[in-house]
């Protein structure tokens, strides 16, 4: 039994990666639920915001880049990032103009107000093809590790190597901050304890005075600062793809629902749910195994299932929450 | 939604313009030699086939929205299941394939179906801490039995003449009856899913079938032993001639020549109008029937359900089943569709399954032809489909038209190279316009 290289193992392969990306998961989940609690309707064009976010960022990189600017070594896409952001921001509210103020005022059906934004998904992902093409961008400039895996062998002496990229940290700091301020920002401020108070009860808040347009706008510009920076991270550890966003909708939305939709706390749970099992069911596990059992020759890879159906793995924590607990871990408002 | 179905009568006239309109577009394409129009019936009765393929399939969505109120974001996985249909039914057998682990394929489903149907009843029938446990225990020793029974299966079956075949082959029956079977696929994922997210809030069958969607297609895409995956099936049967057959029979090629058509063009025309008339006619049984639906008693309290939930389930109306019934029925119309199109194709290719094209495009059809109009969605679907198509075409020239002024350079390269992805941003507009404007669409509900 070598209990130290299948800890190792096990935190290389499932324990870092799944970090990272339920970070990523997270920070889509949470804007994904703002947007619910406050507008109260499930944005598909999420996953299209997000890499809309990350075109932008990637745009303003390039213009950097050019002036020979750099945060080596750190991506420098992190520089880029609050520009992104700002044009984002920009462009949710002009589609809130555009698009969602009317419904809103009409009080239509949620499901209109879904339908409304498949069409805003449309044109946001045919927005960012046009912009950026379709093709793989890579642009993650910094340093490619923190630890990689010829010196943890060096330092350790162990025969199983452990990397931590660069882009993993920074997801986990930058998620960490996002975190953290947006969690100040809804306890602590006067804005956010009205927006929280606007999504409790929409007649109380307004009878006390709280002007929802101001509410609305400030859920528009924060959901798109967590889209953007969501969608930045997850394009540095992953590279950027445009159709690779629209995919990860399926899994932010399981997130935000397995929380609770609604519940910022439980959108942040979710989301590393959704990508530790994510990731542990489709690990291999052959290998861990090796080091715990070494008489034993598993026949497979002892794998549940192949890494293609990892979206199958968020649908199933998807049904599961909607059969047995509706309103999800952390009781959203949904019923 | 009310507040955006009740408005007064609108004209008569509208059907008839649009399929004035409809004809004369069709006309123009195959006539016309221009920037906009290729000139030949090929194209257009291709165009057409696939518009009718497409009313199909928005007649089911119309079902489930325009009846109901359901919104299928996973139509794309009803298409790619129905589609599946014709793969199994119709193509021949694959020797040696059942003896390399058929039997012990269908055991392997037949446990995995088995543990979850026996999880569900001990689930409901066991006291309350001890059922939980029992579930557990049936899912985990269901899973370890399953996977042990299908992937000796599964290994056999791809190994057995991998590069021609690899999967279990078909039944090699007449391809017209793979198009039920097709519906029937379609209508068993849409039970499932339907049981699960119906009853709750309406974004939630939204987002469970956009899942459903993403996970069929990547079974099949996958999936190697079912239909090949990404290595595709070709040569799936016909109901109609092939042109090869056509162009060697001589009494074709002189009655080609009596039109004036020489026998590759006339081969083309032929097999594509054959196509045409046996999917109008799929199309003119499934309006009827959806119209007899829909003025019956059933549609009436359908679309009671629709309008006011509360009030339905107050006059004793159990709206959960009437949704999953709904919801079946229009999955199945889909379904059909996916039939339809991969017996058209006689090609099963996983990878073309692409959600925006097969799930959000059918959408603006039936929102632009007018939800709740059976009629209204089939010409939307055909007006739209055509639109999707040319604007590839127009995308380019229109972007051509507007760089016109520019000098050459990297942006109006850049700019051209993106013109075809303009029809996304197009038809998104579409849809919003629609939805805000005229929500009731081009045809409206009577």
């Amino acid at each position: 039994m070598d209990i130290l290289n299948a800890l190792v193992a096990i935190l290389n392969f499932v324990v870092i990666p799944a970090a990272a990306y339920g970070a990523q998961l997270a920070l889509g989940a949470l804007g994904v639920t703002l947007i619910y609690g406050i507008l109260r309707f499930s944005n598909f064009a999420h996953g299209d915001t997000m890499a809309f976010g990350a075109a932008a960022c990637i745009i303003v990189f390039w213009g950097l880049q050019a002036l020979g600017i750099s945060l080596h070594p750190l991506p420098t896409a992190l520089l880029a990032l609050p520009v992104a952001i700002a044009v984002t921001a920009l462009l949710m509210i002009a589609t809130d103009r555009v698009v969602y103020r009317y419904y809103r005022a009409k009080r239509v059906d949620p499901i209109i107000m879904v339908m409304a934004s498949v069409g805003v998904m449309f044109v946001m992902n045919g927005l960012t093809r046009i912009i950026i093409g379709v093709d793989e961008i890579r642009f993650d400039d910094g340093a490619r590790f923190v630890i990689n895996v010829a010196d943890f062998r060096a330092w350790t002496g162990l025969s199983e190597g452990l990397a931590l990229r660069q882009s993993q940290v920074v997801t986990l700091v930058v998620t960490a901050l996002a975190c953290w301020a947006l969690f100040w920002f809804l306890n602590r401020t006067r804005s956010g304890k009205a927006m929280r108070a606007y999504s409790d009860n929409e007649d109380l808040a307004l009878l006390s005075g709280i002007d929802p347009d101001r509410i609305v706008r400030m859920t528009w510009i924060i959901a798109a600062a967590l889209a953007t920076t969501a969608g930045v991270l997850y394009g540095l550890d992953k590279s950027f793809k445009a159709f690779n966003y629209f995919q990860i909708l399926l899994p932010i939305f399981a997130a935000a629902i397995v929380g609770g939709l609604g519940n910022p706390v439980g959108a942040v749970a979710g989301g590393f749910i959704v990508a530790f099992s994510e990731v542990a069911i489709t690990y291999p596990w052959r290998k861990v195994a090796g080091y715990l059992f070494p008489g034993w020759q598993p026949e497979g890879l002892l794998q549940l299932l192949s890494t293609e159906y990892k979206f199958a793995v968020s649908f199933v924590i998807l049904i599961v929450v909607l059969l047995f607990r509706p309103t999800g871990l952390f009781r959203g408002k949904s019923v | 939604m009310s507040n955006t179905r009740q408005h007064d009568a609108s004209s008569a006239w509208r059907a008839p313009v649009l399929i004035v309109v409809l004809i004369a577009l069709f006309v123009l394409e195959g006539t016309t030699r221009n920037a906009m129009f290729s000139g030949s019936w090929n194209t257009s009765l291709a165009i057409l086939n696939m518009g009718l393929i497409s009313a199909v399939m928005a007649l089911g969505v119309n079902m489930q929205w325009g009846y109901a109120g359901l919104f299928n974001a996973g139509v794309v996985g009803f298409v790619a299941i129905g589609g599946l249909a014709p793969v199994l039914i119709s193509t021949g057998p694959v020797a040696g394939a059942w003896g390399a682990g058929g039997p012990r394929l269908l055991l392997a489903l037949a446990v995995g179906l088995g543990a979850i149907a026996l999880a569900a009843v001990l689930w409901r029938r066991l006291m309350r801490p001890l059922n939980g446990v029992a579930v557990l225990v049936v899912i985990i020793a269901g899973f370890v039995i399953y996977r042990a029974l299908f992937d000796v299966a599964v290994t056999g079956i791809e190994a057995n003449n991998s590069a021609a075949a690899g999967n279990i082959g078909g039944l090699g029956l007449p391809v017209l009856l793979s198009w039920p079977v097709g519906a029937l696929f379609a209508a068993g994922a849409a039970w499932c899913i339907g049981k699960v997210a119906l009853g709750l809030r309406s974004d939630y069958l939204a987002i469970a079938t956009l899942g459903i969607g993403e996970i069929i297609v990547a079974v099949l895409r996958n999936e190697e032993w079912l239909a090949r995956g990404v290595k595709n099936v070709t040569g799936i049967p016909r109901p109609v001639p092939y042109e090869i057959d056509l162009q060697r029979d001589a009494g074709f090629v002189a009655k080609a020549a009596d039109f004036g058509l020489d026998p590759a063009t006339a081969s083309g025309i032929w097999v594509k109008l054959c196509y045409a008339g046996l999917f109008t006619l799929v199309l003119v049984a499934l309006l009827v029937l959806a119209q007899l639906a829909l003025n019956s008693p059933w549609g009436r309290m359908m679309r009671a359900i629709r309008d006011n939930e509360t009030a339905a389930e107050a006059m004793g109306k159990n709206v959960t089943r009437r949704h999953l019934q709904i919801f079946v029925i229009g999955s199945a119309v889909i379904g059909l569709g996916g039939a339809m199109m991969i017996t058209m194709d006689g090609l099963m290719s996983p990878n073309s399954y692409n959600p925006l094209r097969y799930t959000f495009v059918i959408w603006v059809m039936v929102i632009v032809g007018g939800s709740g109009n059976n009629l209204g969605s089939i010409l939307g679907a055909i007006l739209i489909w055509f639109i999707w198509i040319k604007a590839e075409v127009w995308g380019p020239e229109f972007m051509g038209f507007v760089t016109s002024f520019m000098s050459d350079g990297a942006l109006k390269s850049h700019l051209i190279g993106s013109a075809p992805h303009m029809r996304f941003v197009a038809m998104g507009l579409v849809l919003l316009l629609v939805l805000r404007f005229s929500p009731r669409g081009l045809l409206p509900e009577k």
